[in-house]
């Protein structure tokens, strides 16, 4: 028995490690994914005022902080038992396109591009986005200022790249002008001219990684993601849908207040990550979350060019698509989704309302925020006392719901390329892409479920770990 | 001329200041001349690597890992520098500090799950029983304080750096 560590995991934004298990016949025997971290976010914010809970849980990730601003907000909105002015809401949901904008252009031009542009097997030493700079500078511009777009529209309304304390219990701190207005969409031409310069340079790549489709975490799931009463997708309001191996629809237009009646929490002895999973089916309901599962729920994006794409996507990979490949396709299909959402919200002249706060004090004791973060559903849930101090709170992140189909995918990469006569850095990185193609944030996983250490222990074809999960 | 060998940890912390580290934007494209990334987030080093010019730390010390990582970075660093407030302070982090390990861990793996519910204690690094700043550890040579600290005082640090000056502390902070 042999044992191969990959530790850290790197170009992904959090603490992992990868051990592979190798039998006397240099054959993979199990792959895990450990998250190393922890930090307990549900336990050290009680007793705190529940106004500050945004502010607090934004702590959890610096990449998304927009997403637990919003998911936190709606909370306490619903702690309020307010509906927040016309404004705010589409204000909140503005500074939430723009941080899909960034946050999908860090995942595919910081951290996987090396991957993809300077291959798999590339030297380690350069596989980065310094190297990307050297050798493909149109690229690395490209990505430099489609993040920085997206960012200096959070900066506009919110006074900061990171942490801003602009998105409030109620709406939001201030409206936007029509000068703030008018300087966003004078760039936002350039923005989708990189956003589909990008997306059409991937398609044609992507008959260069056939192997790597077939095998990179390519196998059937059911897909969660947010649609509104039509099947289209949503990421700032709206219901849940599960869509099944097959396609068809498990289960439609679940409400965030009733989240815990279908989604569940399982503890992994050997991670800080815990698995959540689809209730109805127990411990082997798992599903996918973020940007390739949300194209997979959803009927249609509603958004004219995104849609084109999507037809076209189904009709090369199929629907429901089931490689993690592909969910850097759909992340570029979603920026250019947020791009049309930003430019049809500042057209329409309700945005530059001046009310955009309402104001209550604690009108129900208990509030459930749900949104879609850029990696995929965030719940944030509360309760309170009538003073207003959490007595409880539960944090479900995007990257947790993955984590028993991201074990699945390390193990079959692991499998399919990794072999011990003789090891290579290029099979081992492999290993690393897949999860990578998840983006996953162990920044926000190991806040908020408690700990972070994540261990995921692979589901082997044997089903080792589910005859473990399942006592 | 020989380029400064620039490495970024991350401990405990949210990523924010790695964020605000790549908002320098374009700069990025004139550093690449002049720095290697030789270890971090960003890049594929497994091993903290000697010799390394400058480490910019972000996060406080949180766990056994990172006990061990900050003493590794200060052997092999010429510069350790921390960067943001949980680095500097312990900030969020350390509001668990107040909690015993064990409770905390209660109340995420036992009373925070439906299933299967156990504390992890297979190859997952120990908490410390209080998160740190990264001083309390290790000599740190200089911080870059806020939450987190503003872009243009991380590149400001670098430049100065770069160019052989001592940075200065005169920056704008962004307290909470």
């Amino acid at each position: 028995m042999k044992r191969i560590t990959i530790e850290p995991v790197s170009r992904i934004e959090g603490h992992a490690k990868v051990t592979i298990q190798l039998n006397d016949a240099g054959q993979v025997e199990n792959a895990e994914l450990h998250v190393t971290q922890v930090r307990g976010f549900e336990k050290l914010t009680e007793g705190r005022p529940y106004y500050e809970m945004p502010g607090i849980t934004a702590r959890i990730c610096g990449i998304c902080p927009v997403s637990h601003l919003l998911a936190s907000a709606k909370a306490c909105d619903a702690i309020m038992a307010v509906r927040i002015p016309p404004a705010a809401r589409k204000l909140r949901e503005l500074i939430h396109y723009a941080q899909f904008v960034q946050s999908h252009a860090l995942s595919f031009f910081y951290l996987s591009s090396p991957d993809l542009i300077l291959g798999m097997d590339s030297n380690p030493a350069t596989r980065n986005v310094l190297g990307i700079i050297a050798t493909h500078p149109e690229l690395a511009r490209d990505g430099i200022e489609l993040r920085k777009f997206g960012l200096q529209i959070i900066e506009t309304l919110g006074q900061e790249r990171v942490h801003s304390s602009w998105i409030v219990p109620g709406g939001v701190k201030s409206p936007i002008t029509p000068a703030m207005r008018d300087k966003i969409l004078a760039e936002l031409p350039h923005a989708k001219q990189i956003a589909d310069r990008t997306l059409q340079f991937f398609k044609s790549a992507c008959d260069g990684f056939k192997d790597d489709i077939a095998r990179f975490g390519c196998f059937p799931t059911m897909y969660c993601g947010m649609v509104n009463a039509a099947g289209d997708l949503q990421l700032y309001d709206g219901n849940l849908r599960f869509r099944g191996v097959t396609g068809d629809i498990i289960t439609d237009q679940i409400p965030a207040a009733d989240y815990a009646d279908w989604i569940s929490e399982a503890t992994l002895r050997n991670s800080y990550l815990k698995a959540p999973y689809y209730k109805p089916q127990g411990l082997e309901g798992m599903y996918r979350v973020g940007p390739l599962a949300r194209l997979n729920a959803a009927d249609r994006c509603a958004t004219p060019i995104a849609d084109n794409e999507l037809v076209e996507f189904r009709q090369r990979y199929g629907h429901p698509a089931h490689s993690a490949f592909f969910y850097h396709y759909a992340r570029l299909l979603e920026i250019m989704f947020a791009l049309e959402k930003i430019e049809a919200l500042l057209a329409d002249p309700q945005i530059v309302d001046e009310h955009v706060r309402a104001n209550a004090g604690v009108n129900s004791l208990e509030g459930i925020g749900m949104i879609e973060a850029p990696r995929g559903v965030l719940i944030h849930h509360y309760k309170v006392n009538p003073d207003g101090a959490i007595t409880w709170a539960n944090l479900i992140v995007a990257t947790g719901h993955n984590n028993l189909a991201m074990g699945k995918s390390v193990k079959q990469v692991a499998t399919e390329y990794v072999h011990g006569d003789k090891i290579e850095e290029g099979m081992l990185n492999r290993v690393s892409a897949v999860i990578r193609a998840y983006d996953p944030c162990l920044s926000c996983s190991t806040h908020a479920d408690g700990t972070i250490a994540m261990q995921v222990q692979l589901l082997s074809q044997d089903g080792k770990l589910l005859d473990e999960l399942s006592r | 001329m020989k380029k400064v060998k620039v490495a970024t940890v991350w401990l405990d912390g949210c990523s924010g200041c790695h964020m605000s580290l790549l908002d320098m934007d374009a700069l990025i494209i004139q550093l690449e001349k002049k720095i290697d990334i030789v270890y971090g987030p960003l890049v594929d080093t497994q091993e903290f690597p000697e010799d390394v010019d400058v480490t910019l730390v972000e996060g406080a010390v949180s766990s056994q890992d990172d006990l061990a990582k900050v003493q590794v970075i200060r052997q092999r660093s010429r510069l350790v520098i921390s960067l943001g407030d949980c680095a500097v302070t312990g900030n969020v982090p350390a509001m668990r500090n107040s909690i015993p390990v064990n409770k905390l861990l209660q109340r995420v793996y036992i009373e925070g799950a439906q299933a299967n519910k156990v504390v992890p204690t297979d190859r997952v690094p120990a908490l410390l029983k209080t998160v740190r700043p990264v001083s309390e550890y290790v000599k740190v040579d200089y911080c870059l304080p806020g939450c987190p600290p503003p872009s243009k005082n991380i590149t400001g640090m670098i430049v100065n750096l770069l160019e052989g000056r001592k940075p200065e502390a005169n920056l704008t902070v962004k307290f909470g």
